[in-house]
């Protein structure tokens, strides 16, 4: 499903974020990967999503080669991830139903389905009753539920979360894993980043550990 | 279809939502496109409405062919014959010397001078009509006619009408500058509205992107209100230009009855406004297009 063979990620300026990384994920599979805030993570994060693009070394996703990929290819690769991110990403201006209607707006999803899907969407992370609120109106946690009910309504093959429990409280935390495991269950794909050693050792996934951009033993 | 229908529906729906969001200033928009529109579609129908004037005098121009004072009626009669069977012709008259001074006689501005005069001084002349207006036939003539005997004089009265036509000509060539000038101006106009709009919505445009947008789906919106923009510009220009002719022909009512004539402006025909509505549509799709592209192109470039 996804695959690094020696990837570096070199910044301009001449920072070596990432270093000889190769490692790869089979279809289904649940990966954390951990390490110091520092360490590479959102990094690597970036380059599955081909948000970035290596520096050196390939990156296999889904069988395509996303350091040859054509700029107008990408979105249509995107279409196959769900994104969870640390900050959210949440559009302010727009209601809960709304942000999660996004993302099948860009798919062109047919509009008669798409309101049930957003709805189951929001029922799977809890949210169904709040959906003409605005994300400000939300809790922390909500609004990181609210981030995963977009990234999973149009029921990605794989799902990457940036330190999805970044911020929330262990009672939190253990809600969001519970939902990443259901999803796992139905097949999806699931790469999240964490320094959250309680919550590896509570689930005990395969772990990618990064130590200053490189791969820990 | 369905989708591709929801989608431009959407894009169209978010762009109504964002002109009616910010009521002012794309009322000032607006009114800047349409104030900078209306300038050489203005002057476009005005000299429309100068040529359409000149072309009531320009349609049959005149020859006046003067003789010398001391022609008889037999140099009259031998002018008749040849102008009768001169092919160039198409029909002429006769104005003798009396006659003349008869039309003098009767203006009253006139009247005193000419009955204070000992002797006529008009010549017998003839007025000709060509048969051929062409700028040719009726040099030819002239040229024919001066060889005549006993002509004096030979005035081609179309000259003016002439001279009318390559101020109207240099006229329009001066306003078709003014309006690509102008049509870059909205362009420009477009491209910074836009790139405020853009501003606002960068969060937007940057969580779009990620969770695969194409650039076509970011596009849509803006385009959609650049056109729009341009297009309500275009209507703006269109009211300036009518609310500017109807001032107008108030006070050329009044002049056009000091010459017993009468004449008012006409706006442009549906043909020639459909033209206007759909370019500066157009301008304005292209000036969104620019600056949407531009900010995706940083977006892209800022990204590796």
């Amino acid at each position: 499903m996804i695959s690094f063979q020696a990837v570096g990620k070199r910044y301009p300026g001449g920072f070596d974020a990432l270093k000889n990384i190769t490692f790869s994920i089979e279809r289904g599979e649940m990966v954390f990967i951990a390490g110091h805030s520092g360490a590479g993570k959102s990094t690597l994060l970036k380059l599955v999503a081909a948000i970035e693009r290596p520096t050196s070394g390939s990156i296999l996703v889904r069988d395509q080669n996303l350091g040859r990929m054509k700029r107008s290819a990408v979105p249509y690769l995107r279409r196959n991830f769900g994104l969870v991110f640390q900050d959210h990403k949440l559009l302010f201006n727009r209601t809960v139903f709304e942000n999660v209607f996004l993302p099948l707006q860009i798919g062109a999803f047919d509009p008669r389905e798409a309101g049930s899907r957003v709805r189951a969407a929001l029922d799977k992370v809890g949210l169904l009753g709040r959906e003409h609120a605005y994300p400000v109106e939300l809790s922390g946690g909500e609004q990181q539920r609210l981030c995963i009910a977009r990234a999973i309504v149009n029921r990605p093959a794989i799902l990457i979360a940036d330190e999805p429990t970044g911020n929330l409280d262990a009672e939190y935390s253990g809600i969001i894993m519970d939902m990443f495991k259901s999803f796992n269950q139905v097949g999806v794909t699931l790469l999240v980043s964490t320094h959250d050693e309680a919550m590896l050792r509570k689930l005990r996934p395969r772990v990618i550990t990064l130590h200053q951009g490189e791969l820990a033993p | 279809m369905m989708a591709w229908l929801s989608i431009n529906f959407h894009a169209l729906a978010a762009t109504l939502r964002k002109l009616a969001g910010s009521p002012l200033s794309s009322f000032f928009s607006i009114c800047v496109i349409g104030i900078a529109l209306s300038l050489p579609t203005g002057i476009f129908v005005l000299l429309q409405n100068i040529e359409t004037l000149s072309g009531n005098f320009t349609g049959s121009p005149q020859i006046s062919l003067f003789l010398s004072k001391d022609a008889g009626s037999a140099e009259v009669s031998e002018i008749e014959k040849r102008l009768k069977g001169n092919p160039g012709v198409d029909h002429f008259r006769f104005v003798p010397k009396e006659e003349a001074l008869g039309e003098f006689r009767k203006d009253a501005e006139f009247s005193d001078v000419v009955t204070s005069l000992s002797q006529n001084p008009l010549p017998d002349a003839f007025v000709v009509f060509a048969r051929e207006n062409s700028a040719k036939n009726l040099e030819n003539l002239h040229q024919e006619m001066l060889k005549w005997p006993k002509v004096a004089h030979v005035q081609l009265d179309s000259n003016w009408a002439r001279k009318l036509d390559s101020f109207l000509k240099l006229g329009h060539v001066a306003t078709s500058i003014l309006a690509v000038l102008l049509g870059f101006a909205l362009i420009f106009i477009t491209f910074n509205t836009i790139r405020l709009q853009i501003l606002t919505q960068k969060d937007e445009i940057e969580v779009a992107k990620l969770i695969g947008a194409t650039n076509t789906f970011i596009r849509r919106p803006f385009l959609y209100l650049g056109a729009l923009q341009g297009l309500a510009g275009g209507i703006a220009a269109w009211g300036i230009i009518a609310a500017g002719l109807h001032f107008m022909n108030g006070a050329i009512q009044e002049l056009a009855e000091l010459y017993s004539t009468r004449f008012i402006l006409a706006n442009l025909g549906i043909r020639e406004s459909l033209l206007l509505f759909f370019l500066s549509a157009c301008l304005g799709w292209l000036g969104a297009w620019l600056s949407v592209s531009r900010h995706l192109w940083q977006l892209d470039s800022g990204s590796q």
